[in-house]
């Protein structure tokens, strides 16, 4: 943008840009030094000097753009009179019909201009909207496989919880303190020992020797431990024998398992008086000696099923059904002395303590 | 020729009014928008000099006075636009103006504008606004016209001067 034509400067020597300027006049002005461009225009600094911001009268267009004074002071007076009459008038104001007329006409354009200029200004937003949908959806599908994997885990948690519940009801019948922990490993059957292992060892206080106990009743002993593992022997092994107590007569007896891979497992019970004969649903628990035998006393085993004697034996043997389902073991507490030190949380007669 | 720049100059006037109520509010920046009104006299101001200023800032005032958003005083951006037709047309106009004189020239004339009608509205306690608001919104008003005055100035400047064949933008 080269000003075409430019004027001469204004000086009682010029005619004003009325006055005849033509293509010739392209010639540059004298005293003009090379900070003049091509178009005769200053550049650069030289050109910010020359910022024409103050008020020049070309003398011969004076007439021409001074305002006369009746003009301004007319628009003016009218200004001022509206204003005072839509001051005055309130809301009948002589100005709201002017108002109304152009707000007619005006109205229907604004409405015009912004239904066009609304899906313009949205374009932005839109735009933003298409650069940002991969991190929604990224977001969106996390949450979801989060939601879906918490729905899936929500039973397991729960039976969870409700064997913690049950250990914690246990603890607190038997009033001992019990290590929790999970089983993880079943010993094979071709091993024929009813073996579990658990994953609470020596660094979680399990010793050998120690109870081991589910929320319905005796589970077994431990007979061997690592540091974070114990290995549980089974009382529906064949090789485990538990001293036991008839509830309703406090006959003892010892129980030994029955070895049976087949369930429903079973205990058969060698009570040592022969003379006596426990009754059907009769309650079994262990006999121990405190807290110093494999077994503690008084953790219930089963119930007597079935009673039979043979002219052979001695002693009369009782088919006891243990209360525990050894084939769904999972959550156990290991009975622990009171003061074990122990990398988890200890379950007490008085609750989870640290 | 001068029917034609009379005729541009109102449709510029029209569009203005009609832009700033629809368009600009996209662009506002805490409520305040672009005066488009004020450059359009300050373009036709700028070109024509301080008494067509005077006429054009007093007709497209009104005209802003009564578009359907305006609720204040009639008359008030009439006066406001009047001052800012006539500062803008005291403009020397023997050069082309350059792009700092048009920024600055906008500058001042929403400056002057802008306070004008705040002042009017004090002094006839049309709504009842604190001084620091007035101040803050003469100000933000004054930069985002700065800032508008390039695209709407510009092209306003050179079809307005396409008019006059002596003071022609190439």
């Amino acid at each position: 943008m080269a000003l075409r034509t430019p004027l001469p400067p204004s000086g009682p020597d010029t005619g004003g840009p009325g006055g005849p300027v033509g293509p010739g006049d392209r010639t540059p002005r004298p005293g003009k030094d090379d900070r003049l461009g091509r178009t005769g225009r200053p550049r650069g600094l030289a050109r910010l000097r020359r910022l024409p911001l103050t008020v020049s009268w070309a003398p011969g267009e004076a007439q021409e753009r001074r305002p006369p004074r009746a003009l301004v002071a007319a628009l003016a007076i009218t200004g001022l009179s509206l204003m005072t009459l839509d001051y005055l008038g309130g809301d009948s104001s002589p100005v709201e019909p002017a108002r109304t007329v152009v707000g007619e006409v005006v109205g229907p354009l604004e409405t015009v201009a912004d239904a066009v200029v609304r899906p313009v200004a949205a374009v932005p937003a839109w735009f933003r909207t298409q650069s940002s949908l991969r991190d929604q959806l990224a977001t969106a599908e996390a949450e979801n496989a989060e939601l879906e994997n918490r729905l899936a885990t929500d039973p397991l948690d729960r039976a969870r919880l409700a064997e913690y519940d049950g250990l914690l009801t246990a603890a607190a019948a038997q009033q001992v303190d019990l290590v929790p922990a999970r089983v993880v490993a079943y010993g094979a059957a071709q091993t024929f020992t009813r073996t579990v292992t658990i994953d609470a060892g020596t660094s979680s206080g399990v010793q050998p020797d120690m109870t081991v106990i589910a929320p319905a009743g005796l589970v077994g002993r431990v007979v061997g431990v690592t540091r974070t593992t114990a290995t549980v022997l089974l009382v529906v092994d064949a090789d485990s024998t538990v001293g036991a107590r008839v509830g309703s007569s406090n006959e003892v007896g010892f129980l030994s398992g029955g070895g049976s891979l087949s369930e429903p497992s079973r205990l058969d019970l060698d009570l040592v008086d022969t003379t006596v004969v426990p009754a059907e649903g009769d309650v079994v628990a262990t006999w121990g000696s405190g807290n110093a035998g494999p077994y503690v006393a008084g953790v219930p085993i089963g119930t007597v099923t079935e009673l039979f004697s043979t002219p052979r034996d001695t002693t009369k043997r009782a088919v006891i059904k243990p209360f525990v389902d050894f084939s769904r073991l999972d959550t156990v507490g290991v009975v622990v002395p009171p003061d074990t030190e122990s990398d988890r949380a200890l379950i007490g007669p008085d609750g989870i303590r640290r | 020729m001068n029917a034609a720049r009379t005729a541009v100059t109102a449709l510029a006037v029209l569009v203005a009014v009609v832009l700033q109520a629809a368009l600009l509010p996209e662009l506002s920046w805490r409520g305040v928008v672009p005066n488009l009104v004020l450059l359009v006299v300050v373009a036709g101001a700028l070109t024509r000099g301080p008494n067509v200023g005077v006429i054009l800032g007093f007709c497209a005032g009104l005209a802003l006075d009564l578009a359907p958003p305006a609720d204040h005083l009639a008359g008030r951006w009439a006066l406001a636009l009047m001052v800012v037709g006539y500062v803008a047309g005291s403009v020397r106009r023997d050069e082309r103006p350059t792009l700092p004189v048009v920024l600055v020239t906008a500058a001042v004339a929403s400056f002057v504008g802008s306070s004008v009608f705040a002042l009017l509205g004090v002094v006839m306690q049309d709504p009842a606004t604190s001084v620091g608001d007035v101040l803050a919104a003469v100000g933000v008003g004054l930069v985002s016209d700065v800032v508008v005055a390039p695209l709407v100035l510009l092209p306003l400047l050179v079809l307005l001067t396409s008019f006059e064949p002596q003071r022609r933008f190439a």
